[in-house]
């Protein structure tokens, strides 16, 4: 459960934990029977309507301008969004 | 005489469209009139999360400028009629959150393409509706900012995720809405406060500016108190993208050819095959819910359709796909929500490491809500190494094998139904302690997601016992929306003469004052 | 604390040294892999941004249709097979630089499969690299560290994020592990990423630029006793950007990890980075389950389909591959294998293609190219393409030669001239009045000085005995101050003594 909530970058406070994992359990049983009719020649399906790739012309058009790119940001600096230190002390 | 705000309000879009064309009412008056719908119902319902009033009522006066000047040739047939947007969805300069403390205070600097065209439409934007977070409940009870009351009865739920849309609909808040439907969070709030809702064929409808929730499967579609309404507003939204690597190159099909054609009530020809599987008499069905679908049954057959029975045979194992392929989907789409670009900040607690992979562990423990975060650990372990294949390999399997039934009961026949839910609207707090029942409500809704073909929810009747309205749910084939169109107009006609108007006018309105 | 390291002749007759690079080549698109956002080298930061790159909430990718033609020609160029159904997959991790948190790549169905790629060694014998797959993928944003050293990421107290470079199209070539490479194993790894930057500039599909990013490779390196044992624990050392980092890099991990076995230890598998201050690799973060990147079909895009048409076309817009057109130029110019080495291996082909092009002879052009120029720009430790001469400059004094109207000396004197920025060729002649002696009258009279004041030279002419001849015109060029022609002074002398 630690390992999951790292992969997912969230800090689950140590009572969440508990809970999810009972839960998790629970869902876990319920799905485990998709296991039983997937069997080896059956081809996964990624996206319900058959489609190949359109291709995108490569010619640019008009960009976000700065202003509205750092709208949204929690904290920016000269043009840039600022990130707390990357590594530890 | 003039007509009244209450009857202006309670005109369905199409009518209110005829109306505007004629220079009868002006865009304006409508769109004023339906905001002091909202003013008044708000209270009470708390359908919407932000109300654009400067916003619509700019929207309406361009739109009835251009009306004047003779400049409206070409545009949609609903042209000017007011419209709430369900807040999953990108509005450039109104704040969009899906419903999140993460993304609270965020104005996108876009447009969803879906957006666009109603703007070009002339239809002016009331607000954004409310919604369970990041599109993720059936109740809505898991938005960040509020529950939304059911109009008919204030004690349920208005069903979700789309519980905002669909009571602002069914309240008069507003004639149309958007929703997105990733596993039903169209049909069954529809379901739920007797109103219609279509899940297009995945594809159909660009989902460019759509939050994403689970992308292989949401689709935005319209919510509305017609069935007509319902496909005038879709052929608004639908059609090609080429900013949505999945939307489907080909023409739409001829939704509100086919939904007029319905209202004529001739379904000779029609082959309607009922999924034993899901069709009302299996367990947690409740007994009110399948009376109302067996009764709604025999008017087809009385209006010429041919019904039979149809197995889907994978469709049980189709809960388990859905809940695997969607937390997994999730799981991925909401890595973006990090601290860094946009949303919510929140440093971790002094005695902590101050870094940026901290900051973001604690603004997404701050930020989502539970079911959110429940989802994104179960998705998690559902991709992570050595569960891959097991998990994540078989329900695309399953996918495959869902798909399959699907084409072969087309083959039989030209539209399926079921239920839309097997229960009607829930108490608050009924369901939220144990995510597996509350799951377990989607069964009837998933299919459609997992198989991406079209379905529509329409109201066919109210539940002797909790009085509350019960849905009607046809499925199409893939990219045949039409299909489905005519019999629910049909159904919907035929309903309407028995209860001698609308559904909505079993519902008490005590918010529309006099 | 410094390493152990072994004797690198010790540590290859001891072990088999096994390398593999992963190669990661920018690709010059005009927008972005997903988007339609303008991608430039520099410019203020985030102004290249649609809602995809900035990865907004609601934003979708679309394929840029132009960096799907590149991969084809790069599968074309490395012999490689390209895949008729290919698929785009999320890399999920997290990290400031990345907007959506996920990487778009490609996982298990890349759009190129196995290939090779034929790599000319120093003494000109061929090796065969074998190629294991290439794939498309997006690129992260760039960090700028701010309030440590030297803008490094350790020590420093917060970071600025551009995500211009964000979306930003990449190849990443990977071979399979090279084999056979003994003690060369350093060489071969440096001649095919020379080869590949050849290769991937000839086909237009990246500026190459190592030292701008637009190629940097991860070096893999592990040894076995013998090429007969299983494959040993490799290390990883991520981005090298620089052919000699590359070379040394495989140098210094056979060395370091030669030492290790050697005294029974075990060889961590873990990615390591190439410092060049210190020129060495220094050790980074072990492989652990923490890598576990949740690769899954992304969701947001569709199967990628390359039709056999499609491959047609872009075949007949392949040019010249470097190796066929190094052998036909070496015809051309009628050059042996060594000399056109040396041309390559100064990075003087275009130049001197462009010189001939312009009018001069390949020798005339390799002449000034490989000598002159060079000097200078090893002197300025500058590459011979930042050299303020151009092709056409070499060419117009190869001309002035030709025409009489210079000789070696003042050819030196003016290449020197426009090296110094004096001007182009003619401007440097003109300033300086670089002329030879055309008055014959005037340089007969030169002559005859000399040989007067030398009658010893003189008499040693007469009897046959040439070797003073050099004498007589050192005179008269330093009478003339260089400017005479040699040749035309030989022939007066002759004339005279048999006159």
């Amino acid at each position: 459960m630690e390992h999951l909530a790292d992969l997912s970058r969230i800090a689950l406070t140590d009572e969440e934990i508990t809970r999810m994992q009972g839960e998790l359990n629970v869902i876990a049983d319920a799905i485990d029977e998709v296991q039983k009719v997937a069997t080896d020649d059956v081809q996964p399906t990624a996206n319900p309507i058959p489609l190949e790739a359109y291709l995108r012309p490569d010619v640019p058009e008009k960009p976000l301008t700065q202003e509205e790119a750092l709208s949204g940001g929690p904290v920016t600096d000269q043009g840039m969004f600022v990130a707390p230190q990357i590594l530890g002390e | 005489m003039s007509t009244t705000n209450n009857e202006l309000v309670k005109l369905t879009a199409s009518q209110m469209a005829e109306k505007i064309r004629s220079k009868e009412v002006s865009s304006r008056e409508l769109t004023q009139a339906e905001l002091d719908v909202i003013d008044a119902a708000e209270p009470q319902l708390h359908a919407f999360l932000h109300v654009s009033a400067d916003e619509a009522l700019a929207q309406a006066d361009a739109f009835d400028k251009k009306l004047a000047a003779g400049e409206t040739d070409g545009m949609p047939e609903l042209a000017g009629v007011p419209i709430a947007i369900k807040d999953m969805i990108v509005t450039k300069g109104i704040p969009t959150t899906a419903a999140s403390k993460i993304l609270e205070g965020w104005v996108p600097p876009y447009d969803a393409t879906v957006i666009e065209k109603i703007k070009a439409a002339g239809m002016p934007i009331l607000g954004k509706t409310n919604l369970d977070e990041f599109a993720q409940g059936s109740s809505t009870e898991h938005s960040a900012f509020g529950n939304t009351y059911n109009p008919w009865d204030k004690q349920r739920v208005p069903g979700g995720s789309g519980g905002g849309s669909a009571a602002a609909v069914s309240s008069y808040e507003a004639p149309l809405a958007l929703g997105t439907d990733t596993g039903g969070s169209i049909r069954q709030p529809a379901s739920f406060t007797g109103s219609v809702g279509v899940k297009p064929t995945y594809g159909g409808v660009s989902r460019y500016g759509a939050i994403a929730m689970a992308s292989s499967l949401d689709q935005i579609g319209p919510c509305a108190r017609t069935v007509l309404d319902a496909a005038l507003l879709h052929e608004v939204i639908g059609g090609n993208d080429r900013r949505d690597s999945t939307s489907i190159p080909e023409p739409m099909p001829p939704v509100v050819a086919a939904a007029r054609e319905g209202l004529k009530r001739d379904l000779k020809g029609v082959r309607v095959g009922l999924i034993k599987e899901i069709s009302g008499n299996g367990e947690g069905f409740q007994p009110g819910v399948a009376k109302r679908f067996d009764e709604a049954v025999k008017l087809l057959e009385s209006m010429g359709a041919t019904v039979t029975e149809v197995s889907l045979p994978h469709l049980s194992y189709s809960l388990g796909a859905y809940y695997i392929i969607m937390p997994s989907e999730v799981s991925s789409n909401l890595a973006r929500y990090d601290g860094m670009r946009y949303g919510l900040r929140v440093m971790p607690p002094a005695d902590v490491p101050q870094t940026a992979a901290n900051m973001m562990a604690y603004t997404r423990e701050a930020g989502f809500g539970d079911e959110v975060k429940r989802r994104i650990i179960l998705g998690t372990y559902a991709l992570s190494a050595g569960y891959y294949d097991a998990w994540y390999g078989s329900a695309q399997k399953v996918r495959t094998l869902v798909i399959e039934d699907f084409a072969k009961a087309f083959e039989q026949v030209d539209v399926l139904a079921s239920p839309t839910a097997p229960t009607t609207a829930f108490k608050f707090g009924e369901k939220t302690d144990d995510p597996l029942a509350m799951y377990l409500g989607d069964v009837t809704t998933i299919p459609a997601n997992l198989a991406g073909v079209p379905a529509i929810s329409v109201p066919c009747g109210v539940d002797d016992e909790t009085h509350m309205p019960v849905g009607f749910q046809f499925f199409a084939p893939q990219k045949r929306d039409d299909a489905m169109y005519k019999p629910a107009a049909a159904l919907e006609a035929a309903l309407e003469e028995t209860w001698g108007g609308n559904i909505l006018t079993k519902m008490a309105t005590p918010w529309l004052a006099d | 604390m410094a390493e152990k390291l072994m004797k690198f002749s010790e540590a290859v007759k001891k072990y088999d040294p096994v390398i593999g690079l992963e190669t990661h080549v920018e690709l010059c698109t005009n927008t972005k892999l997903f988007c339609p956002a303008h991608v430039e080298f520099g410019g203020e930061p985030n102004t290249q941004l649609t809602p995809v790159s900035l990865g907004l909430p609601g934003s979708l990718p679309v394929v840029n249709a132009t960096a799907v033609d590149f991969a084809i020609k790069l599968g074309l160029a490395l012999h490689g097979k390209i895949n008729e159904w290919s698929q785009v997959a999320r890399k999920n991790y997290f990290y400031p630089d990345m907007p959506r948190d996920y990487q778009i790549s490609q996982y298990d169905k890349p759009t190129n499969g196995e290939g090779y790629l034929d790599v000319e060694l120093d003494d000109g014998s061929i090796f065969r690299v074998p190629i294991e797959r290439a794939h498309i993928e997006d690129d992260a944003g760039k960090n700028t560290h701010v309030g440590g050293a030297d803008g490094r990421i350790e020590g420093a107290d917060h970071s600025l994020c551009d995500y211009n470079r964000a979306g930003v199209p990449l190849i990443e070539i990977v071979t399979k592990p090279i084999t056979g490479v003994g003690a060369r194993a350093s060489e071969i790894a440096g001649a095919y990423m020379r080869t590949l930057r050849d290769i991937v500039k000839a086909l237009g599909i990246s500026h190459a630029r190592m030292e701008q990013g637009n190629m940097r490779a991860d070096v893999n390196v592990s040894l076995r006793p013998t090429p007969d044992d299983p494959l040993g624990t490799r290390s990883e050392t991520k981005n090298v950007n620089s052919f000699r980092g590359i070379e040394k890099t495989v140098t210094y991990e056979i060395r370091r990890q030669a030492a290790i076995l050697d005294e029974g230890g075990e060889i961590l598998q873990e990615t390591r980075h190439w410092d060049e201050a210190s020129q060495t690799t220094a050790g980074g973060r072990l492989k652990t389950d923490a890598d576990d990147y949740r690769y899954f079909p992304d969701p947001d895009l569709v199967m990628l389909h390359i039709t056999p048409e499609h491959i047609e076309r872009i075949k007949a817009q392949m040019p010249e591959m470097p190796r066929e057109r190094r052998n036909r130029l070496q015809t051309e110019w009628g050059l042996t294998d060594d000399a056109m080495r040396d041309i390559v291996n100064a990075g003087a082909l275009d130049l001197i293609e462009d010189t001939v092009k312009a009018g001069a002879t390949a020798q005339g052009a390799r002449k000034w190219w490989l000598g002159e120029i060079s000097r200078a720009a090893n002197e300025q430790e500058k590459s011979l393409d930042d050299m303020p001469i151009t092709p056409a400059d070499v060419a117009q004094v190869e001309k002035l030669i030709a025409d009489g109207k210079l000789n070696d000396k003042l050819a030196k004197k003016t290449v020197l001239g426009v090296l110094a920025g004096e001007g182009t060729p003619a401007e440097v002649v003109k300033k300086h009045g670089y002329e030879v002696v055309q008055d014959t009258g005037a340089l007969e009279a030169e002559v005859d000085k000399a040989l007067a004041a030398n009658p010893d030279i003189v008499e040693k002419l007469k009897s046959g005995n040439m070797k003073p001849m050099g004498a007589i015109i050192g005179a008269v060029m330093k009478a003339t101050r260089g400017q005479a022609d040699a040749k035309a002074v030989s022939g007066l002398v002759m004339k005279k003594i048999k006159g």
